[in-house]
């Protein structure tokens, strides 16, 4: 009997290079895939959406995604849109930021304590998102 | 008196594999020690307005990436329809140099350290040429 293949949740972060913030998305997709959920997520390096490339755009199409993004240009959001991907959920780092006011992350390299809680808390935002029915 | 433009380092920064951390903490690193460079998060290209999207036009770019894919050299070609003054990537290093392919895609480790550097010496000679040259 065949089983058909469960779609992972593609999680994709910002990539951004100028703001600790996009070291926070990073590091909150990582303790999605990596830690929290490794068998239904995975990731995706979102310069190749950036360029089109023909496989990636195919596997935003084809699973639920989930963008991370750090600051209000949103460019996961954006770049996922741009391909017609199949977005089910968005995490803002500034939201989170918002509600978690004491938190003062660190910088591009090195988040900090803070930082790192600040990711724990996006990545609870995506595991409900997942969580949720599609 | 003709102002210089500064450089762009343009970074893959990419989120599915570990030499995508190399190059991004690479690229950061430089732009902290040096006032000569400027960067943008690639995702820019596309999320982003005419003034993203000229970014290569208004400044030579050095474009460091992870893997063969080469992302940041092919954004810059895509949007800013200009070539890179130089395209770096990880991928060649690691074979060039003998390094092993660095484990962690999260942070860099201290036995990825020599690797990061080895990087870093690479991208401050092609700055210095790029300016020599401009």
């Amino acid at each position: 009997m065949s089983e058909k293949k469960k779609s992972k949740h593609i999680i994709i972060p910002c990539s951004g290079i100028g703001k600790a913030l996009g070291t926070i998305t990073r590091r909150a997709t990582y303790i999605v895939t990596g830690e929290l959920l490794p068998n239904e997520t995975d990731t995706i390096c979102l310069p190749l959406l950036t360029i089109k490339d023909e496989e990636t755009v195919r596997k935003i199409r084809q699973n639920p995604c989930i963008t991370v993004d750090g600051c209000v240009a949103q460019c996961a959001k954006k770049n996922v849109e741009h391909h017609h991907g199949k977005l089910k959920g968005e995490i803002k780092i500034l939201d989170v930021i918002k509600e978690n006011p004491k938190l003062k992350p660190g910088n591009v390299l090195d988040i900090g304590p803070d930082g790192e809680k600040l990711a724990r808390k996006a990545a609870e935002k995506v595991l409900k998102i997942v969580g949720e029915k599609s | 008196m003709k102002i210089k433009p500064k450089i762009g380092l343009v970074s893959c920064s990419g989120e599915g594999l570990s030499e995508g951390m190399v190059s991004r903490v690479a690229t950061r690193r430089i732009l902290e020690e040096r006032d000569d460079v400027v960067t943008i998060c690639l995702p820019l290209f596309l999320a982003g307005g005419q003034k993203e999207r000229d970014f290569a036009k208004n400044n030579p770019c050095i474009t460091v990436d992870g893997c063969d894919k080469m992302c940041a050299a092919k954004g810059v070609e895509m949007y800013g329809k200009v070539h890179p003054k130089s395209s770096i990537a990880i991928s060649e290093i690691t074979k060039k140099e003998k390094h092993s392919k660095p484990k962690s895609k999260s942070r860099i480790e201290p036995e990825d350290e020599k690797l990061v550097h080895e990087t870093m010496k690479i991208i401050n000679k092609e700055v210095d040429k790029v300016k020599e040259e401009e």
